[in-house]
């Protein structure tokens, strides 16, 4: 607070170890809630557009968890070409399907997406087996496609056809087992789940068990990497869940911190949050990307992010209350948001680093939920600066402006803000 | 050193050890490979990573409703005749939203007492307009009949999945929905065929066909006599094999209501061939069964028997001579239809049938993708966060460092411990417990820094920074910690992955940046001279 204080010779040693050290922010004045109308505005902006897309433009765009429907991944051992895969799903009876180019360029895995009205749960797979139909083009009436084949299938045809004469003895299972997954193994880890032919087997397993699989197998041009398939009923239920629990985990949010502070901050804090949560899915609709049940987890994850840092700024004010009694109530925040500021920027920007890493190397699987991660710890660490500190100071000034006495920190007996003589101005 | 500070040095290698036992256990081979295999021994992965199959499916407990409500309305319609009590219509108005309700009309008034006396004791009888009868299942007996419905439901789909060789398979009810049952196989990515296996009911009866094969319903009502299908028959569907003819279309069938015998009756079921050679399901009787059957075929020589699965007829047969406790079921049957037919019959019949409401397959080249990218993340952000604390913090973010890292060998250790499964997201939880975990520390470093800059010694800089910080991270670990246990109660299989390891991560780093971290400064400190700079 006051470096250029005299000191004692040990205390110089100590304060040159700092200046040593790198440090960023150190000694910051900065006037935050000078700036509350900018920051305001900043908000509304974001919040309004986001409010605005849900509203007029995209929605809420909802993904196969709460909407219903199907969707399956697939990837072919070619460049695919959407359009011809949209004409062969068509054919097979599916009009509305929508085909699309999935992941980087060079891994050839298109989407292919059915609406919630051919996903029936009378036959709930029906969708899904149809455009697999579809797109067996070269299907071989009788035979299996051992590119979209599991292990298991692959074990029972072998015990079947037994192609190593093992017999029904105690080790005809294990050891078929095991060249079932080699085979899977080969084909997934291998050729990343698409053999060219079954030939190529022939590097990994006796010769004898080509020769039988050639016999009960065919490949096809593609593998089908992932299936989703949600009825109307589960779709419902998810979308009910994902609200409920993040109303649950805003009210806990709220009583833990009216428990541990006083009622204002748990407001102050959820309001906070709130605003987060609301330019975080306002951000999926403005860009219509698609709501997961993940990119939920990743929203109330944020809910309890978020809150820490405004934890940490409030925690602070209560702590300067008692210390600062005479100052004014805004100057007391002020100087809080600055004593903090470092680590609430150090640890922003730890957390926004490995939530990076997960964005740029985490694979598409995680995008959305990395996504929503990378801009809910951008505007959570701006918002307890920007919005939960300024809500604190306009509602005590709202009181004052009443003729009340403040509401700043807990009463202890004896002390604190509530006795006449010692309340904090505002 | 003293001795308070030696103890807890002692306890942190304890508890490094006890979790580190917990992600390794004993391995049985100390080489790279031996570690690997026990570490995939105690920590199992989510279907995400390893590929397999998710179900949720529905017990349609109205099913199990219907049948003990249809045997109420025989049983009161045969007492209240024996009882001589008078009634004009018994019936169950709607067997499908209500099908635990049966209304009896024209009861006469004198009579009302004879018939409160008939109805069993799980049904209320409520009186209505017109001498008219709502007879209802008592609210408890119907809630505990459906719950009864789900588990032996489970029971029978985990005979079944059992007997299909699937390894370390999941199937527990699904207490977010109702009546609903969450079925996990893991290394199963073509789950069309164990998806029929589990979804067959299995409902085996032996009944007596007393007309057929008909081309429609309306056909087989014709030939009854006035048109009038009498009360002891029903008319069924049969499968285009029952006929024998494979292009015979639709054909019905008129048996008789009551069983010669059912499922519960069966002992084993095997392949067999019938004397074509061709596959067949051959079945054998239990005791009481086989008593039943001979008693029955005997009375009944020359009638023709129906095998009916799952309320379709699937074969029909003349009998020859009486049969004590042997039969087979025929069909155009392939060998395969035959062993899942047989497997199905042996695990039971389901109480009722099962609709599937979602359904989740992950190939495992995806999983195996998915994990490249999930450690290759968190490698590369746990990296990150390493090197950044020590140029920042220099030898207290070494301190740090060795914090983070016990942080995870504590949270990967509880993983093993509680058997919890790794999914795709939990990698990510893993690396926002090292991004979050890494606050507590910059939290107090901070303050450390501040109370230096105050002109506070070294030990009472550390001692003041780790009082303020304290109810801090507190508060900040409780808060996380509610929203992700409240993920874990919603949830289901990545989402609870990730929720799990952020709960224990973040317990763990309460521990880990608070305790371990401050045992190793006050370590450093006691080996510094009074007033020796601390390196932060």
């Amino acid at each position: 607070m006051h470096p250029e204080r005299p000191t004692t010779s040990d205390q110089r040693l100590i304060f040159e170890g700092i200046v040593r050290s790198v440090e960023f922010f150190r000694d910051t004045n900065i006037d935050f809630l000078g700036k509350k109308w900018y920051f305001l505005t900043f908000s509304l902006i974001f919040s309004v557009a986001g409010v605005l897309s849900m509203a007029f433009w995209h929605g809420i765009p909802l993904g196969v968890d709460f909407r219903g429907g199907t969707l399956v991944y697939v990837k072919y051992a070619h460049t695919p070409d959407p359009s011809a895969i949209h004409n062969e799903i068509e054919r097979a009876g599916l009009k509305n399907a929508r085909v699309q180019r999935y992941g980087p360029a060079t891994s050839n895995e298109v989407l292919i997406a059915l609406d919630i009205q051919e996903t029936s749960e009378q036959d709930l797979s029906k969708g899904k087996d149809q455009i697999k139909q579809a797109l067996e083009s070269n299907a071989v009436p009788g035979r299996q496609d051992l590119n979209n084949s599991s292990s298991l299938t692959i074990l029972n045809h072998l015990l079947e056809k037994d192609p190593l004469h093992l017999g029904t003895g105690a080790d005809a299972n294990p050891r078929y087992t095991a060249v079932a997954q080699a085979i899977v193994n080969y084909r997934d880890k291998v050729k990343s789940g698409v053999l060219g032919s079954i030939d190529e087997l022939k590097t990994v397993v006796d010769p004898a068990v080509v020769v039988s699989l050639q016999d009960s197998f065919f490949v096809s041009d593609f593998g089908i990497r992932n299936v989703e398939i949600v009825g109307p009923q589960v779709g419902q239920q998810l979308r009910k869940q994902a609200v409920l629990a993040t109303l649950y985990s805003l009210g806990g949010m709220l009583i833990y911190l009216g428990f541990r502070f006083e009622w204002i901050y748990g407001v102050a804090a959820v309001l906070t949050v709130f605003h987060d949560t609301l330019i975080t899915v306002g951000a999926f609709s403005l860009l219509n990307w698609e709501i997961s049940l993940t990119v939920i987890a990743a929203i109330l994850t944020l809910i309890g992010y978020s809150n820490n840092d405004t934890i940490v700024v409030f925690d602070r004010i209560r702590e300067n209350i008692k210390l600062l009694r005479r100052d004014k109530l805004s100057d007391i925040v002020n100087k809080s948001i600055n004593q903090t500021l470092s680590r609430t920027i150090l640890t922003a920007g730890l957390t926004f680093l490995t939530v990076l890493a997960l964005f740029l190397f985490g694979g598409e699987v995680l995008h959305g939920f990395s996504f929503a991660l990378v801009i809910g710890i951008l505007i959570g660490t701006y918002s307890s600066i920007a919005i939960a500190a300024p809500i604190l100071v306009a509602y005590q000034e709202w009181r004052a402006g009443r003729g009340k006495t403040p509401i700043a920190m807990p009463v202890r007996p004896g002390s604190g803000p509530t006795q006449p003589k010692e309340k904090v101005k505002v | 050193m003293n001795k308070n500070l030696t103890w807890k040095l002692v306890v942190i290698v304890a508890i490094l050890l006890v979790f580190l036992a917990g992600i390794f256990g004993v391995p049985k081979e100390w080489t790279g490979k031996g570690l690997l295999a026990s570490i995939t021994d105690r920590i199992h992965l989510g279907l995400d990573l390893r590929g397999g199959t998710h179900l949720i499916l529905q017990v349609q407990v109205n099913d199990a409703v219907n049948v003990d409500s249809d045997n109420v309305v025989e049983r009161l319609k045969e007492d209240l005749r024996k009882h001589k009590v008078n009634y004009a219509d018994i019936s169950k108005p709607d067997p499908v939203n209500h099908p635990e309700t049966i209304v009896v009309k024209g009861v006469p008034p004198d009579q009302s007492s004879d018939f409160k006396n008939l109805i069993p004791s799980d049904y209320d009888a409520a009186s209505g307009a017109e001498n008219s009868w709502t007879v209802s299942m008592k609210a408890q007996s119907l809630a505990d009949l459906k719950n009864r419905a789900v588990a032996q439901a489970i029971e029978t789909i985990r005979n079944r999945i059992d007997q299909l060789g699937v390894s370390e398979p999941v199937i527990q009810e699904h207490g977010l929905g109702q009546y609903q049952i969450l079925v996990q196989l893991p290394g199963v990515d073509d789950p069309a065929r164990v998806k029929d296996i589990m979804q067959s009911t299995a409902m085996l009866a032996i009944k007596q066909v007393l007309g057929g094969p008909y081309s429609s319903q309306a056909q087989a009502m014709q030939d009854q006599p006035n048109g009038l299908l009498p009360p002891d028959s029903i008319i069924l569907p049969g499968t285009a094999r029952a006929s024998g003819d494979q292009n015979a279309g639709e054909t019905w069938y008129v048996v008789s209501r009551s069983s010669a015998i059912t499922g519960r009756d069966l002992r084993d079921a095997q392949p067999s061939q019938d004397q074509n050679g061709q596959p067949a399901v051959g079945f054998s009787l239990t005791g009481d069964g086989g008593r039943k059957f001979f008693a029955f075929t005997s009375e009944h020589v020359k009638d023709r028997l129906g095998v009916i699965l799952d309320n379709k007829v699937q074969s029909v047969a003349t009998i020859d001579e009486p049969i004590h406790d042997q039969g087979i079921i025929k069909g155009r049957f392939t060998l395969q239809e035959v062993q899942d037919q047989c497997m199905v019959l042996r695990s039971g019949a389901l109480p009722a049938s099962i609709k599937y409401l979602e359904e989740r397959t992950v190939g495992p080249s995806l999983g195996a993708d998915s994990i490249r990218s999930g450690v290759r993340a968190a490698m590369v952000g746990m990296l990150a966060v390493l090197i950044f604390m020590l140029i920042y913090y220099r030898w207290a973010g070494v301190n740090a460092d060795i914090a983070l890292i016990l942080n995870l060998v504590i949270l990967l250790g509880f993983m093993g411990y509680f058997g919890a499964v790794l999914t795709l997201p939990g990698i990510a939880g893993v690396i926002l417990t090292v991004g979050m975990g890494v606050d507590s520390n910059v939290l107090i470093f901070e303050r450390i820094r501040e109370e230096l800059r105050n002109g506070k010694t070294p030990p009472s800089a550390v001692e003041q920074g780790f009082g303020h910080a304290w109810i801090t991270i507190v508060d900040t670990h409780v808060t996380t910690i509610v929203s992700a246990a409240i993920l874990f109660i919603f949830g289901t299989g990545p989402v609870k992955g990730f929720a799990t390891t952020l709960v224990f991560g973040l317990a763990a780093n309460l521990f880990t940046a608070v305790f371990v971290s401050r045992v190793i400064f006050d370590w450093i400190l006691s080996r510094k001279q009074r007033g020796e700079a601390l390196s932060i």
